[in-house]
């Protein structure tokens, strides 16, 4: 929008002239840049909560089927650790199960749980409602775009079915042994993992397309980039980096199909394999790696970011002052999303690929730290000098922090190359991972649950029970991956189903055990969760309209929870960040967004 | 009070299992001392920005929890403390990155005095083939890999007949001998590890792979596949036994060549038939 189309238009809503001398701010508003958005109104039942075009619901058909499928993801987890605590205990625990579960459990938990949570999940039910939009721009391709991931979903589950089994390739597929006969699952189960996965980037590709087109196209008037809630910044952000990333793994996977069904050599050298030669030659393995990881860095970004965004949102609210150094974090979720695609081969230091890669990937790798770095510092700054409330979004945010710097630091150990060489492949890693990329954003994902369930439903989950949910899930996972790191100083690898009498893995045994235990515990405990969301749904306490406060518009809509169309009759007009806490000169303890300078002429706000 | 207290207590358990825990790396028997010292570095600049930033947080959940009187601070913006933080943490990577590049610079630059071995591996097991007086490895090829032939090496090949073959899992190296290893795989990637050398390289099939050790310390060391290679992947194991001068000769000694196996031509042990499995 150019200024000059935007000066001649302002309107200033007159003020109440009984102020005397006072001039009030004026209130600038943007002209309106294009008509209304025709809404698509459905009528019978299918097309309300079925085949439905509001984002809204789909957003809850996304998270409602993430978390079904993580769920499996889960139960997976507790066959590997009692295979690893108690070996030779669980006949039904064969190496092929185990490796199998390895699988599906990695794969399920970053892609169908995470990705499509913080992207389909929370982009669909947020970004209408946060940027001042009625909906989706392509709310058709929008619905579609979840009957994709459900789709893709099923595909996943009836690969467990298949004669062979689901593939056990690791969630990394590396071939040549995804698709050897070495390997589990190397008939069908990699074949319908391979499918599953292009259809999951097809679906996805529809849903994100619009998140990105509906954040820069149809914001509300006023609500300028530098005004959207960072949890916008970081879907949106996340979103342009899974557009730019899934396509490498769409083709690998369409490579790694062919190679398995048509016998080209895309990522097949020439093999010895079981007595004789395979008819396989010229291709390399290493090219399926740096396709995978030009996607699967980005991805590690896809889930941290939009909960880099969240967070900031949740600890500013509850703290009830503005996030720190708000530009500075817009920025550095910018940069950091540039920077992912750069810091790929990371994964790939002792590949075999051109050792002298290991100078470049491990100085763009530890770049990433500083902007990093400084989204922690803002968090914890906001919370110096605020008014903590300490909710159970808060505490899952204070949980965040821990864990994210912990499994952050480790990730410095991990980029610098040299030291990558001993812990690679070592439970160094698996520790680190699980620490970033899995229970902080989950902390995170539970802070924005406990956060909007009251804007989704109308009504609070149980408190008890969120207490009893946080601490166990924090100090739980913390016990389990804190003392994990240590494993992978002994030399103990990864993908290892039992580790026999070797030295290594001996003196480990109690900490195994005691991983384990941890670990179901933590595991039932996302049980009581869901009871608690299934039945504070009809049951929790009623939700006052705006519970937390929050300046943000998806708790400023007309009809709470929001309706069909999010706005009533008229859009919002935005005046200001949604960051207007504790204003000083002001008698309101917060200003939302949609309230213009002249109803609040004293507040002291600074330009935003 | 409770929840700050909690996470404080966090923090602090966190530094005590650092510094009592039982689990630490194995001694380390080859040059690369110097990736434990690197370690120890990254160790203390993180580990003390973790606590800072942890307890700090803890403090604020403190001293700043929710009173219905008390109202918070509005402030967007402190560029001053934000560039201050930023070059900061610039400075702390810089420290951590440098000493980790130099340390690299010397892991991918194999002395010229190293000596040449060959590591073999397939699902799922480990050979190995050291060259003969020569001091050159002969030429191999896929292609020719058969029976009688197990490492595929061609016969043409000058360099190639007085290869020692070594179709056992264990390997026996002499101390103090820089030892370059060339890693070649059959059929998937592998990973030759061993955690006392601290160093690893994935093996591949259809081209070489390499690193450089000098193992410093007699003994036996485990050698662990570290690159998931199927089921048996877990199994595949095998034994670095790195000796005094006169025991490695003397286990030289009983080892065959290319040659004579060659001669024998009667294929006796199939590569296969290694499987452990």
């Amino acid at each position: 929008m150019s200024d000059e189309y935007t000066e001649n238009k302002i309107e200033a809503k007159s003020a109440d002239s009984s102020s005397g001398g006072y001039a009030p701010p004026a209130d600038h508003i943007p002209a309106k840049e294009s008509p209304d958005q025709e809404l698509y109104h459905a009528k019978s039942f299918w097309t309300k909560w079925v085949f439905c075009q509001d984002a809204k619901v789909i957003g809850v058909q996304y998270a409602l089927t993430a978390t079904a499928i993580g769920m499996i993801g889960l139960i997976l987890s507790w066959g590997m650790r009692l295979q690893l605590g108690f070996p030779e205990t669980f006949s039904f625990l064969g190496p092929a199960t185990y490796y199998q579960s390895v699988t599906m459990h990695g794969m399920i938990m970053v892609i169908y749980l995470l990705t499509a949570l913080f992207l389909g999940g929370f982009g669909n039910y947020l970004i209408p409602l946060m940027v001042g939009a009625r909906d989706m721009v392509f709310p058709y391709v929008n619905m579609v775009s979840y009957w994709m991931f459900l789709v893709a979903v099923l595909v996943l589950i009836a690969s467990f079915f298949v004669p062979g089994g689901p593939t056990g390739a690791g969630w990394t597929l590396y071939p040549p042994q995804a698709i050897l006969p070495g390997t589990p699952g190397s008939g069908m189960g990699i074949v319908l993992m391979l499918i599953s996965l292009s259809l999951f980037v097809i679906g996805f590709t529809m849903g994100g397309l619009n998140y990105v087109i509906t954040v820069l196209q149809a914001r509300t008037r006023g609500m300028t980039l530098m005004r959207m809630p960072l949890t916008i910044w970081g879907i949106f952000t996340a979103t342009v980096l899974a557009l730019l990333a899934f396509p490498a793994l769409f083709v690998a996977c369409i490579m790694m199909t062919l190679d398995n069904l048509i016998g080209t050599s895309f990522f097949m050298p020439e093999i010895f394999t079981m007595g004789e030669k395979l008819e396989t030659g010229g291709g390399s393995p290493i090219l399926f790696q740096h396709l995978f990881w030009f996607f699967g860095h980005p991805e590690v970004y896809i889930v941290a970011l939009p909960a880099f965004g969240i967070v900031s949102d949740v600890i500013s609210v509850h703290a009830r002052k503005n996030i720190f150094g708000y530009r500075m974090m817009v920025w550095a979720i910018v940069i950091i999303g540039a920077l992912s695609f750069i810091v790929w081969a990371h994964h790939m230091y002792v590949s075999g690929m051109n050792p002298w890669f290991g100078f470049f990937f491990a100085t763009t790798t530890l770049i990433i730290a500083v902007p990093t770095a400084i989204k922690v510092y803002n968090w914890v700054l906001t919370l110096w000098r605020g008014n903590i409330h300490l909710t159970i979004p808060m505490l899952f945010s204070l949980g965040f922090i821990v864990t994210f710097v912990n499994g952050g630091i480790t990730g410095l150990f991990l980029g610098n190359v040299i030291i990558d060489v001993p812990l690679s492949d070592t439970y160094f890693v698996v520790a680190h991972f699980h620490m970033v990329m899995g229970i902080a954003p989950l902390m995170v994902v539970f802070a924005a649950i406990y956060h909007w369930y009251p804007l989704i439903t109308g009504r609070h989950l149980n408190q008890t029970l969120g207490k009893i949910h946080f601490w166990i899930t924090f100090v739980g996972a913390y016990a389990i991956y804190f003392p994990m790191h240590y494993l992978g100083f002994i030399g103990v690898p990864r993908r290892y189903y039992e580790m026999y009498d070797s030295p290594y893995m001996t003196s480990g045994v109690g900490l195994n055990q005691f991983i384990t235990v941890a670990a179901l515990i933590v595991g039932f405990t996302q049980f009581l969760f869901l009871y608690n969301i299934f039945t504070s749904w009809y049951k929790g306490e009623k939700s006052e309209r705006n519970p937390w406060k929050a300046n943000s518009l998806e708790w400023h809509t007309p009809d709470y929870p929001p309706t069909h169309g999010n706005f009533g009759k008229e859009l919002p007009v935005v005046y200001r960040w949604p960051y207007d806490f504790s204003v000083p000169g002001s008698d309101k303890e917060f200003i939302p967004q949609h309230v213009a300078p002249s109803e609040v002429p004293t507040a002291k706000v600074e330009q935003t | 009070m409770f929840v700050a207290i909690i996470f404080a207590l966090v923090i602090v358990a966190s530094i005590a299992f650092h510094f009592w825990s039982p689990w630490w790396w194995t001694p380390v028997a080859s040059n690369w001392g110097n990736i434990d010292d690197t370690i120890i570095l990254t160790f203390w600049v993180t580990g003390a920005v973790f606590v800072a930033v942890c307890l700090f947080m803890s403090y604020c959940v403190w001293q700043y929890r929710y009173r219905p009187d008390r109202k918070a601070e509005y402030k967007p913006e402190d560029k001053k403390l934000e560039f201050r933080l930023t070059w900061l943490t610039a400075l702390g990577v810089v420290a951590l990155l440098a000493p980790g590049l130099v340390v690299w610079k010397e892991y991918v630059s194999v002395p010229d005095n190293a000596f040449k071995i060959e590591v073999v591996a397939y699902q799922w097991g480990w050979n190995y083939r050291l060259p003969g007086d020569d001091g050159v490895l002969g030429k191999t090829s896929i292609d020719l890999v058969s029976d009688e032939n197990p490492y595929g090496l061609d016969s043409k090949d000058p360099n190639s007949k007085d290869d020692i073959l070594v179709m056992d899992a264990d390997l026996h190296l002499k101390i103090n001998q820089p030892v370059k290893v060339e890693l070649r795989s059959f059929d998937v990637l592998h990973n030759f590890y061993v955690p006392q050398f601290r160093a690893k390289m994935d093996t591949l099939p259809g081209i070489i792979t390499y690193y450089w050790f000098t193992p410093e310390k007699t003994g036996k060391f485990e050698i662990l596949c570290a690159e998931y290679c199927g089921t048996g992947h877990y199994a595949m194991r095998g034994y670095v036994q790195v000796d005094e001068e006169k025991d490695y000769s003397n286990w030289l000694a009983k080892q065959i060549s290319f040659e004579k196996m060659f001669a024998k031509n009667s294929g006796k042990k199939l590569l296969i038939a290694e499987n452990k499995n």
